[in-house]
Protein backbone atom coordinates (compact mmCIF):
# COMPACT_ATOMS: atom_id res chain seq x y z
CA UNK A 1 0.00 0.00 0.00
CA UNK A 2 1.25 3.47 -0.84
CA UNK A 3 1.72 5.67 2.17
CA UNK A 4 2.02 9.21 1.02
CA UNK A 5 3.03 12.13 3.15
CA UNK A 6 1.48 15.45 2.31
CA UNK A 7 4.21 17.21 0.35
CA UNK A 8 2.08 19.67 -1.53
CA UNK A 9 1.99 22.36 1.16
CA UNK A 10 4.80 24.86 0.77
CA UNK A 11 6.48 25.79 4.04
CA UNK A 12 5.57 29.43 3.41
CA UNK A 13 1.91 28.47 3.61
CA UNK A 14 2.21 26.88 7.02
CA UNK A 15 1.23 29.13 9.88
CA UNK A 16 4.19 29.56 12.21
CA UNK A 17 3.54 27.68 15.44
CA UNK A 18 3.97 30.81 17.56
CA UNK A 19 1.29 32.55 15.55
CA UNK A 20 -1.36 29.89 15.77
CA UNK A 21 -0.62 29.34 19.43
CA UNK A 22 -1.04 33.03 20.09
CA UNK A 23 -4.26 33.01 18.16
CA UNK A 24 -5.42 30.01 20.16
CA UNK A 25 -4.45 31.66 23.41
CA UNK A 26 -6.28 34.79 22.36
CA UNK A 27 -9.40 32.81 21.51
CA UNK A 28 -9.14 30.75 24.69
CA UNK A 29 -8.63 33.92 26.69
CA UNK A 30 -11.60 35.60 25.02
CA UNK A 31 -13.75 32.54 25.67
CA UNK A 32 -12.65 32.38 29.29
CA UNK A 33 -13.20 36.10 29.83
CA UNK A 34 -16.67 35.71 28.34
CA UNK A 35 -17.43 32.74 30.53
CA UNK A 36 -16.03 34.49 33.58
CA UNK A 37 -18.15 37.57 32.94
CA UNK A 38 -21.18 35.40 32.46
CA UNK A 39 -20.64 33.50 35.68
CA UNK A 40 -19.57 36.57 37.61
CA UNK A 41 -16.01 35.42 38.26
CA UNK A 42 -13.33 38.03 38.80
CA UNK A 43 -10.60 38.60 36.24
CA UNK A 44 -7.99 37.56 38.81
CA UNK A 45 -9.40 34.05 38.80
CA UNK A 46 -9.09 33.88 35.03
CA UNK A 47 -5.46 34.97 35.10
CA UNK A 48 -4.42 32.80 38.04
CA UNK A 49 -1.30 30.87 37.09
CA UNK A 50 -2.72 27.56 38.32
CA UNK A 51 -5.20 27.52 35.47
CA UNK A 52 -2.84 28.76 32.76
CA UNK A 53 -1.77 26.11 30.26
CA UNK A 54 2.00 26.42 30.13
CA UNK A 55 2.79 23.88 27.43
CA UNK A 56 4.05 25.67 24.35
CA UNK A 57 6.13 28.25 26.25
CA UNK A 58 9.66 28.65 24.98
CA UNK A 59 12.49 27.78 27.39
CA UNK A 60 15.27 30.38 27.50
CA UNK A 61 19.01 29.80 27.59
CA UNK A 62 19.11 26.22 26.32
CA UNK A 63 22.65 24.91 25.81
CA UNK A 64 23.64 22.32 23.21
CA UNK A 65 24.91 18.97 24.48
CA UNK A 66 27.67 16.65 23.21
CA UNK A 67 25.35 13.74 24.08
CA UNK A 68 22.97 14.68 21.25
CA UNK A 69 22.62 12.46 18.19
CA UNK A 70 22.70 13.97 14.71
CA UNK A 71 19.95 11.62 13.50
CA UNK A 72 16.79 13.12 12.00
CA UNK A 73 14.46 14.41 14.69
CA UNK A 74 10.97 12.86 14.68
CA UNK A 75 8.29 15.46 13.82
CA UNK A 76 6.73 17.22 16.84
CA UNK A 77 3.29 16.15 15.65
CA UNK A 78 4.18 12.45 15.93
CA UNK A 79 5.89 12.74 19.31
CA UNK A 80 2.87 14.58 20.72
CA UNK A 81 0.15 12.39 19.17
CA UNK A 82 1.57 8.89 19.58
CA UNK A 83 1.98 8.33 23.30
CA UNK A 84 2.04 5.43 25.70
CA UNK A 85 0.61 7.07 28.78
CA UNK A 86 -1.80 4.58 30.32
CA UNK A 87 -2.81 7.06 33.06
CA UNK A 88 -4.79 8.80 30.33
CA UNK A 89 -5.56 6.07 27.81
CA UNK A 90 -4.20 2.85 26.36
CA UNK A 91 -4.82 4.23 22.86
CA UNK A 92 -1.79 5.92 21.35
CA UNK A 93 -3.78 8.97 20.26
CA UNK A 94 -5.73 9.20 23.54
CA UNK A 95 -3.29 11.10 25.80
CA UNK A 96 -3.01 14.05 23.36
CA UNK A 97 -6.75 14.67 23.77
CA UNK A 98 -7.27 13.63 27.38
CA UNK A 99 -4.22 15.39 28.86
CA UNK A 100 -5.05 18.83 27.48
CA UNK A 101 -6.49 20.16 30.72
CA UNK A 102 -4.07 18.35 33.03
CA UNK A 103 -2.88 20.82 35.70
CA UNK A 104 0.90 20.98 35.95
CA UNK A 105 1.06 23.94 38.37
CA UNK A 106 1.33 24.18 41.30
CA UNK A 107 3.47 21.02 41.40
CA UNK A 108 5.55 19.68 44.26
CA UNK A 109 8.07 16.86 44.17
CA UNK A 110 8.64 15.02 47.44
CA UNK A 111 12.20 13.89 48.05
CA UNK A 112 12.53 11.29 50.77
CA UNK A 113 13.86 7.89 51.80
CA UNK A 114 17.60 7.63 52.42
CA UNK A 115 18.38 11.35 52.34
CA UNK A 116 19.97 13.73 54.86
CA UNK A 117 16.88 15.89 54.84
CA UNK A 118 13.45 15.01 53.52
CA UNK A 119 11.94 17.86 51.57
CA UNK A 120 9.25 18.93 49.17
CA UNK A 121 10.45 21.01 46.25
CA UNK A 122 8.43 23.14 43.89
CA UNK A 123 8.94 22.04 40.30
CA UNK A 124 9.95 25.57 39.34
CA UNK A 125 12.71 25.47 41.96
CA UNK A 126 13.99 22.19 40.54
CA UNK A 127 13.97 23.48 36.96
CA UNK A 128 16.20 26.41 37.99
CA UNK A 129 18.82 24.19 39.67
CA UNK A 130 21.01 23.93 36.55
CA UNK A 131 21.34 25.19 32.99
CA UNK A 132 18.81 23.61 30.63
CA UNK A 133 20.40 21.55 27.86
CA UNK A 134 18.97 20.17 24.66
CA UNK A 135 19.58 16.41 24.53
CA UNK A 136 18.60 14.81 21.22
CA UNK A 137 18.16 11.16 22.19
CA UNK A 138 16.96 8.01 20.51
CA UNK A 139 13.92 6.67 22.36
CA UNK A 140 13.05 2.96 21.90
CA UNK A 141 9.72 1.59 23.08
CA UNK A 142 9.51 -2.02 24.27
CA UNK A 143 6.77 -2.47 21.66
CA UNK A 144 9.23 -2.14 18.79
CA UNK A 145 8.97 1.45 17.60
CA UNK A 146 11.37 4.33 18.12
CA UNK A 147 11.63 8.10 17.84
CA UNK A 148 14.33 10.78 18.07
CA UNK A 149 13.40 13.54 20.50
CA UNK A 150 15.09 16.84 21.35
CA UNK A 151 14.44 16.73 25.10
CA UNK A 152 15.23 19.71 27.34
CA UNK A 153 16.54 19.26 30.87
CA UNK A 154 19.72 18.53 32.76
CA UNK A 155 21.39 15.47 34.23
CA UNK A 156 19.37 13.96 37.06
CA UNK A 157 22.65 13.86 39.01
CA UNK A 158 22.32 17.64 39.49
CA UNK A 159 19.20 17.07 41.58
CA UNK A 160 20.53 13.96 43.33
CA UNK A 161 23.68 15.81 44.49
CA UNK A 162 21.53 18.55 46.00
CA UNK A 163 19.24 15.98 47.65
CA UNK A 164 22.16 14.63 49.73
CA UNK A 165 21.39 10.91 49.72
CA UNK A 166 22.91 8.92 52.59
CA UNK A 167 25.43 6.10 52.14
CA UNK A 168 22.54 3.64 52.42
CA UNK A 169 20.93 4.94 49.21
CA UNK A 170 21.51 2.25 46.59
CA UNK A 171 18.47 2.82 44.37
CA UNK A 172 16.14 5.63 43.34
CA UNK A 173 12.39 5.18 42.99
CA UNK A 174 10.21 7.53 40.91
CA UNK A 175 6.47 7.85 41.44
CA UNK A 176 4.04 9.33 38.93
CA UNK A 177 1.13 11.42 40.19
CA UNK A 178 -2.03 9.55 41.20
CA UNK A 179 -5.02 11.70 40.34
CA UNK A 180 -7.89 9.68 38.81
CA UNK A 181 -10.01 12.85 38.60
CA UNK A 182 -7.61 14.19 36.00
CA UNK A 183 -6.30 10.91 34.64
CA UNK A 184 -9.21 8.80 33.36
CA UNK A 185 -6.97 5.75 32.80
CA UNK A 186 -6.38 5.54 36.56
CA UNK A 187 -10.06 4.84 37.20
CA UNK A 188 -9.51 1.39 35.67
CA UNK A 189 -7.12 -1.34 36.79
CA UNK A 190 -5.04 -1.88 33.69
CA UNK A 191 -1.92 -1.33 35.83
CA UNK A 192 -1.30 -0.86 39.55
CA UNK A 193 -1.49 2.87 40.24
CA UNK A 194 0.41 4.99 40.91
CA UNK A 195 3.05 4.16 38.33
CA UNK A 196 6.45 3.53 39.89
CA UNK A 197 9.83 3.09 38.29
CA UNK A 198 13.33 2.68 39.60
CA UNK A 199 17.01 2.94 38.77
CA UNK A 200 20.18 1.74 40.43
CA UNK A 201 22.08 4.66 41.98
CA UNK A 202 24.89 4.53 39.39
CA UNK A 203 22.32 4.49 36.58
CA UNK A 204 20.51 7.46 38.08
CA UNK A 205 23.82 9.36 38.51
CA UNK A 206 24.93 8.63 34.94
CA UNK A 207 25.26 11.88 32.99
CA UNK A 208 22.99 10.56 30.19
CA UNK A 209 20.07 10.15 32.61
CA UNK A 210 18.04 13.27 32.10
CA UNK A 211 15.71 15.15 34.38
CA UNK A 212 13.46 16.50 31.67
CA UNK A 213 10.98 19.37 31.60
CA UNK A 214 10.90 20.33 27.94
CA UNK A 215 11.18 19.26 24.34
CA UNK A 216 11.59 20.99 20.98
CA UNK A 217 12.78 24.05 22.91
CA UNK A 218 9.50 24.41 24.79
CA UNK A 219 7.85 23.26 27.99
CA UNK A 220 7.02 19.58 27.99
CA UNK A 221 3.52 18.94 26.59
CA UNK A 222 1.17 17.25 29.08
CA UNK A 223 0.91 14.05 27.05
CA UNK A 224 4.69 13.67 27.09
CA UNK A 225 5.03 13.73 30.88
CA UNK A 226 4.73 17.36 32.02
CA UNK A 227 5.76 19.02 34.17
CA UNK A 228 8.77 16.87 34.97
CA UNK A 229 9.94 13.40 33.98
CA UNK A 230 13.08 11.39 33.55
CA UNK A 231 14.56 10.12 30.29
CA UNK A 232 16.87 7.10 30.32
CA UNK A 233 17.82 6.70 26.67
CA UNK A 234 19.49 3.27 26.83
CA UNK A 235 16.44 1.62 28.41
CA UNK A 236 13.01 0.83 27.02
CA UNK A 237 10.69 3.83 27.15
CA UNK A 238 8.59 2.65 30.08
CA UNK A 239 11.60 3.10 32.41
CA UNK A 240 11.38 6.86 31.81
CA UNK A 241 8.68 7.79 34.32
CA UNK A 242 6.44 10.78 33.60
CA UNK A 243 4.77 13.47 35.75
CA UNK A 244 6.91 12.67 38.79
CA UNK A 245 5.69 13.69 42.27
CA UNK A 246 8.08 11.68 44.41
CA UNK A 247 11.74 10.71 44.28
CA UNK A 248 12.65 8.21 46.99
CA UNK A 249 16.13 6.88 47.74
CA UNK A 250 16.12 3.26 48.89
CA UNK A 251 18.45 0.59 50.18
CA UNK A 252 16.62 -2.24 48.40
CA UNK A 253 15.75 -2.51 44.72
CA UNK A 254 12.36 -0.86 44.24
CA UNK A 255 9.54 -2.50 42.32
CA UNK A 256 8.51 -1.13 38.97
CA UNK A 257 4.96 -1.14 37.64
CA UNK A 258 5.43 -3.20 34.47
CA UNK A 259 7.46 -5.75 36.40
CA UNK A 260 4.60 -6.07 38.89
CA UNK A 261 2.15 -6.43 35.97
CA UNK A 262 4.09 -9.11 34.05
CA UNK A 263 7.35 -10.19 35.75
CA UNK A 264 8.33 -12.65 33.00
CA UNK A 265 8.08 -9.93 30.37
CA UNK A 266 9.43 -6.75 31.94
CA UNK A 267 12.48 -6.77 34.20
CA UNK A 268 13.90 -4.14 36.50
CA UNK A 269 16.78 -3.27 34.17
CA UNK A 270 14.96 -3.31 30.80
CA UNK A 271 18.03 -2.18 28.91
CA UNK A 272 17.43 -2.03 25.16
CA UNK A 273 18.86 -5.32 23.94
CA UNK A 274 18.33 -6.76 20.43
CA UNK A 275 19.59 -10.18 21.60
CA UNK A 276 17.01 -10.69 24.35
CA UNK A 277 13.51 -10.97 22.93
CA UNK A 278 10.35 -10.01 24.71
CA UNK A 279 8.67 -13.41 25.33
CA UNK A 280 5.99 -12.52 22.80
CA UNK A 281 7.90 -10.60 20.14
CA UNK A 282 11.39 -10.05 18.79
CA UNK A 283 13.44 -7.03 19.87
CA UNK A 284 15.97 -7.38 17.03
CA UNK A 285 14.41 -4.65 14.89
CA UNK A 286 12.41 -1.50 15.37
CA UNK A 287 10.28 0.80 13.28
CA UNK A 288 11.48 4.38 13.49
CA UNK A 289 8.33 6.49 13.16
CA UNK A 290 8.29 8.04 9.70
CA UNK A 291 10.38 5.28 8.11
CA UNK A 292 9.02 2.50 5.92
CA UNK A 293 11.61 -0.21 6.52
CA UNK A 294 12.50 -1.48 9.95
CA UNK A 295 15.98 -0.81 11.25
CA UNK A 296 18.14 -3.03 13.45
CA UNK A 297 17.90 -2.25 17.17
CA UNK A 298 21.26 -1.34 18.72
CA UNK A 299 22.63 -2.72 21.99
CA UNK A 300 21.83 -0.26 24.78
CA UNK A 301 19.96 1.69 22.07
CA UNK A 302 23.33 2.79 20.68
CA UNK A 303 24.60 4.16 24.02
CA UNK A 304 26.86 1.16 24.75
CA UNK A 305 30.07 3.22 24.74
CA UNK A 306 28.74 5.30 27.61
CA UNK A 307 26.81 2.74 29.68
CA UNK A 308 28.02 -0.82 28.95
CA UNK A 309 30.51 -0.56 31.83
CA UNK A 310 27.64 -0.22 34.30
CA UNK A 311 26.76 -3.85 33.62
CA UNK A 312 30.16 -5.57 33.43
CA UNK A 313 29.92 -9.13 34.66
CA UNK A 314 26.13 -9.14 34.69
CA UNK A 315 24.12 -11.72 32.77
CA UNK A 316 21.83 -9.43 30.78
CA UNK A 317 19.69 -12.38 29.70
CA UNK A 318 18.86 -13.06 33.34
CA UNK A 319 18.76 -9.39 34.34
CA UNK A 320 16.57 -8.38 31.42
CA UNK B 1 -34.72 -9.50 0.55
CA UNK B 2 -35.04 -6.45 -1.70
CA UNK B 3 -32.75 -6.67 -4.73
CA UNK B 4 -30.84 -3.52 -3.89
CA UNK B 5 -30.00 -4.55 -0.32
CA UNK B 6 -27.18 -6.98 -0.99
CA UNK B 7 -25.13 -4.63 -3.19
CA UNK B 8 -25.60 -1.85 -0.64
CA UNK B 9 -24.38 -4.07 2.20
CA UNK B 10 -21.50 -5.24 0.01
CA UNK B 11 -20.38 -1.63 -0.43
CA UNK B 12 -20.85 -0.94 3.28
CA UNK B 13 -18.52 -3.86 4.06
CA UNK B 14 -15.86 -2.15 1.94
CA UNK B 15 -16.03 1.12 3.92
CA UNK B 16 -13.22 0.20 6.37
CA UNK B 17 -10.88 -0.55 3.47
CA UNK B 18 -11.93 2.57 1.57
CA UNK B 19 -11.31 4.66 4.64
CA UNK B 20 -7.81 3.19 5.09
CA UNK B 21 -6.97 3.91 1.46
CA UNK B 22 -8.34 7.44 1.69
CA UNK B 23 -6.43 8.13 4.91
CA UNK B 24 -3.19 6.72 3.52
CA UNK B 25 -3.39 9.05 0.51
CA UNK B 26 -4.04 12.00 2.80
CA UNK B 27 -1.33 11.08 5.33
CA UNK B 28 -3.96 10.71 8.03
CA UNK B 29 -3.03 7.29 9.35
CA UNK B 30 -1.16 8.84 12.27
CA UNK B 31 2.43 8.50 13.44
CA UNK B 32 2.63 4.76 12.77
CA UNK B 33 0.58 4.06 9.61
CA UNK B 34 1.59 0.41 9.31
CA UNK B 35 0.45 -0.30 12.86
CA UNK B 36 -2.85 1.44 12.11
CA UNK B 37 -3.38 -0.67 8.99
CA UNK B 38 -2.54 -3.85 10.92
CA UNK B 39 -4.94 -3.05 13.75
CA UNK B 40 -7.79 -1.94 11.48
CA UNK B 41 -7.66 -5.02 9.23
CA UNK B 42 -7.37 -7.28 12.29
CA UNK B 43 -10.39 -5.66 13.93
CA UNK B 44 -12.37 -6.02 10.69
CA UNK B 45 -11.52 -9.72 10.42
CA UNK B 46 -12.77 -10.47 13.94
CA UNK B 47 -15.83 -8.27 13.48
CA UNK B 48 -16.85 -10.02 10.25
CA UNK B 49 -16.29 -13.45 11.79
CA UNK B 50 -18.64 -12.49 14.62
CA UNK B 51 -21.20 -10.94 12.23
CA UNK B 52 -21.16 -14.18 10.24
CA UNK B 53 -21.77 -16.18 13.41
CA UNK B 54 -24.60 -13.82 14.41
CA UNK B 55 -26.64 -14.41 11.27
CA UNK B 56 -28.29 -17.62 12.47
CA UNK B 57 -29.26 -16.41 15.97
CA UNK B 58 -30.47 -13.06 14.68
CA UNK B 59 -32.62 -14.53 11.91
CA UNK B 60 -34.11 -17.08 14.32
CA UNK B 61 -34.82 -14.60 17.08
CA UNK B 62 -36.22 -11.93 14.77
CA UNK B 63 -37.86 -14.42 12.37
CA UNK B 64 -36.13 -12.61 9.48
CA UNK B 65 -35.21 -15.85 7.75
CA UNK B 66 -34.06 -14.17 4.53
CA UNK B 67 -30.95 -12.92 6.39
CA UNK B 68 -29.26 -16.23 5.59
CA UNK B 69 -28.76 -14.88 2.09
CA UNK B 70 -26.12 -12.50 3.50
CA UNK B 71 -24.12 -15.01 5.52
CA UNK B 72 -21.74 -16.17 2.83
CA UNK B 73 -20.88 -12.60 1.92
CA UNK B 74 -20.04 -11.74 5.53
CA UNK B 75 -17.90 -14.87 5.84
CA UNK B 76 -16.00 -14.00 2.68
CA UNK B 77 -15.44 -10.46 3.96
CA UNK B 78 -13.90 -11.96 7.11
CA UNK B 79 -11.55 -13.92 4.86
CA UNK B 80 -10.89 -10.82 2.75
CA UNK B 81 -9.89 -8.66 5.71
CA UNK B 82 -7.97 -11.59 7.21
CA UNK B 83 -5.98 -11.82 3.98
CA UNK B 84 -5.23 -8.08 4.10
CA UNK B 85 -4.19 -8.42 7.75
CA UNK B 86 -1.84 -11.30 6.96
CA UNK B 87 -0.47 -9.46 3.92
CA UNK B 88 0.34 -6.46 6.12
CA UNK B 89 2.32 -8.74 8.42
CA UNK B 90 4.12 -10.61 5.64
CA UNK B 91 4.92 -7.52 3.64
CA UNK B 92 5.05 -4.42 5.82
CA UNK B 93 6.21 -6.04 9.06
CA UNK B 94 8.44 -8.90 7.90
CA UNK B 95 9.25 -7.76 4.34
CA UNK B 96 8.88 -11.35 3.07
CA UNK B 97 11.66 -12.65 5.36
CA UNK B 98 10.65 -16.33 5.45
CA UNK B 99 13.11 -17.29 8.21
CA UNK B 100 11.86 -14.58 10.49
CA UNK B 101 8.24 -15.53 9.85
CA UNK B 102 8.83 -19.23 10.51
CA UNK B 103 10.65 -18.34 13.73
CA UNK B 104 7.69 -16.13 14.67
CA UNK B 105 5.14 -18.87 13.99
CA UNK B 106 7.12 -21.35 16.08
CA UNK B 107 8.14 -19.02 18.94
CA UNK B 108 5.41 -16.40 19.29
CA UNK B 109 2.20 -17.92 20.47
CA UNK B 110 0.09 -14.95 19.38
CA UNK B 111 1.41 -15.39 15.83
CA UNK B 112 0.75 -19.15 16.05
CA UNK B 113 -2.84 -18.45 17.07
CA UNK B 114 -3.32 -15.83 14.35
CA UNK B 115 -1.91 -18.11 11.65
CA UNK B 116 -4.19 -20.91 12.87
CA UNK B 117 -7.21 -18.63 12.70
CA UNK B 118 -6.34 -17.68 9.13
CA UNK B 119 -5.50 -21.22 8.00
CA UNK B 120 -8.88 -22.43 9.28
CA UNK B 121 -10.65 -19.85 7.13
CA UNK B 122 -9.03 -21.05 3.90
CA UNK B 123 -11.08 -24.28 3.42
CA UNK B 124 -14.24 -22.35 4.28
CA UNK B 125 -13.55 -19.70 1.65
CA UNK B 126 -12.66 -22.36 -0.92
CA UNK B 127 -15.89 -24.29 -0.31
CA UNK B 128 -18.16 -21.27 -0.14
CA UNK B 129 -19.74 -21.94 -3.55
CA UNK B 130 -23.08 -23.63 -4.20
CA UNK B 131 -21.21 -26.18 -6.27
CA UNK B 132 -19.13 -27.15 -3.18
CA UNK B 133 -22.23 -27.63 -1.07
CA UNK B 134 -23.71 -29.96 -3.70
CA UNK B 135 -20.43 -31.78 -4.21
CA UNK B 136 -19.73 -32.26 -0.49
CA UNK B 137 -23.30 -32.94 0.52
CA UNK B 138 -25.09 -30.85 3.10
CA UNK B 139 -23.99 -32.78 6.19
CA UNK B 140 -20.31 -32.87 5.36
CA UNK B 141 -20.31 -29.26 4.18
CA UNK B 142 -21.94 -28.22 7.43
CA UNK B 143 -19.47 -30.20 9.51
CA UNK B 144 -16.55 -28.61 7.66
CA UNK B 145 -17.95 -25.12 8.13
CA UNK B 146 -18.12 -25.59 11.89
CA UNK B 147 -14.39 -24.73 11.66
CA UNK B 148 -15.51 -21.12 11.84
CA UNK B 149 -15.96 -21.52 15.62
CA UNK B 150 -12.33 -22.62 15.95
CA UNK B 151 -11.16 -19.86 13.63
CA UNK B 152 -13.00 -17.18 15.59
CA UNK B 153 -11.74 -18.58 18.91
CA UNK B 154 -8.15 -18.65 17.62
CA UNK B 155 -8.58 -15.10 16.36
CA UNK B 156 -9.77 -13.84 19.73
CA UNK B 157 -6.94 -15.70 21.52
CA UNK B 158 -4.50 -14.13 19.03
CA UNK B 159 -5.69 -10.70 20.16
CA UNK B 160 -5.67 -11.56 23.88
CA UNK B 161 -2.08 -12.81 23.67
CA UNK B 162 -0.96 -9.75 21.76
CA UNK B 163 -1.97 -6.94 24.10
CA UNK B 164 0.36 -5.70 26.84
CA UNK B 165 -2.04 -5.03 29.69
CA UNK B 166 -5.36 -3.65 28.50
CA UNK B 167 -7.57 -6.66 27.80
CA UNK B 168 -10.74 -4.60 27.35
CA UNK B 169 -11.06 -4.82 23.56
CA UNK B 170 -10.07 -8.48 23.12
CA UNK B 171 -12.43 -9.40 25.95
CA UNK B 172 -15.27 -7.58 24.21
CA UNK B 173 -14.75 -9.87 21.20
CA UNK B 174 -14.45 -12.87 23.53
CA UNK B 175 -17.75 -11.98 25.23
CA UNK B 176 -19.65 -11.68 21.95
CA UNK B 177 -18.17 -14.97 20.74
CA UNK B 178 -19.10 -16.58 24.06
CA UNK B 179 -22.70 -15.42 23.75
CA UNK B 180 -22.91 -16.71 20.16
CA UNK B 181 -21.55 -20.11 21.17
CA UNK B 182 -23.84 -20.22 24.20
CA UNK B 183 -26.81 -19.67 21.88
CA UNK B 184 -25.78 -22.76 19.90
CA UNK B 185 -25.43 -24.83 23.04
CA UNK B 186 -28.88 -23.80 24.27
CA UNK B 187 -30.42 -24.39 20.83
CA UNK B 188 -28.78 -27.81 20.67
CA UNK B 189 -29.99 -28.76 24.16
CA UNK B 190 -33.50 -27.57 23.30
CA UNK B 191 -33.49 -29.62 20.11
CA UNK B 192 -32.79 -32.77 22.15
CA UNK B 193 -35.82 -32.17 24.36
CA UNK B 194 -39.37 -33.50 23.90
CA UNK B 195 -40.14 -30.88 21.23
CA UNK B 196 -39.68 -31.95 17.60
CA UNK B 197 -36.08 -31.42 16.53
CA UNK B 198 -35.42 -27.93 15.28
CA UNK B 199 -31.68 -27.48 15.23
CA UNK B 200 -30.80 -23.94 14.20
CA UNK B 201 -28.47 -25.10 11.46
CA UNK B 202 -30.51 -27.60 9.44
CA UNK B 203 -32.96 -25.10 8.09
CA UNK B 204 -30.21 -22.58 7.56
CA UNK B 205 -28.40 -25.08 5.44
CA UNK B 206 -31.38 -25.62 3.17
CA UNK B 207 -31.61 -21.88 2.72
CA UNK B 208 -27.91 -21.69 1.92
CA UNK B 209 -28.34 -24.42 -0.66
CA UNK B 210 -31.12 -22.34 -2.17
CA UNK B 211 -28.84 -19.33 -2.25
Amino acid sequence: MLIKKATDIRSSEITPKSLYLNRRKFLAGAAMAGAAAATGLGLREVLSPSTTALAGNKIDGIQKSPFSTTETITPYKDVTNYNNYYEFSTDKDGPAKLAQKFRTRPWKVKIDGQVEKKQELDVDTIIKMATPEERIYRHRCVEGWSIVVPWVGFSLSELIKRANPTSKAKFVEFTTIYDPGQMPGQTGHVLDWPYVEGLRMDEAMHPLTLLCFGMYGEDLPNQDGAPIRIVVPWKYGFKSAKAIVRIRFTEKQPLNTWNISAPQEYGFYSNVNPNVDHPRWSQAKERRLGEFYKRPTLMFNGYGDQVASLYTGMDLRKNF
Amino acid sequence: MPRWLKPVIFLACLVPLASLVWQSFHAELGANPIEKITHTTGDCTLTFLLITLSVTPVRKLTRQYWLIGLRRMFGLFAFFYGTLHLTTYVWLDKFFDVHEMLADIAKRRFITAGMTAFALMIPLALTSTKWSIRKLGGKRWQALHRLIYLSAAAGVIHYIWLVKADLKKPLEYATVLGVLILYRVIAWLASRGPQPANAPTSEGLRKVAQG
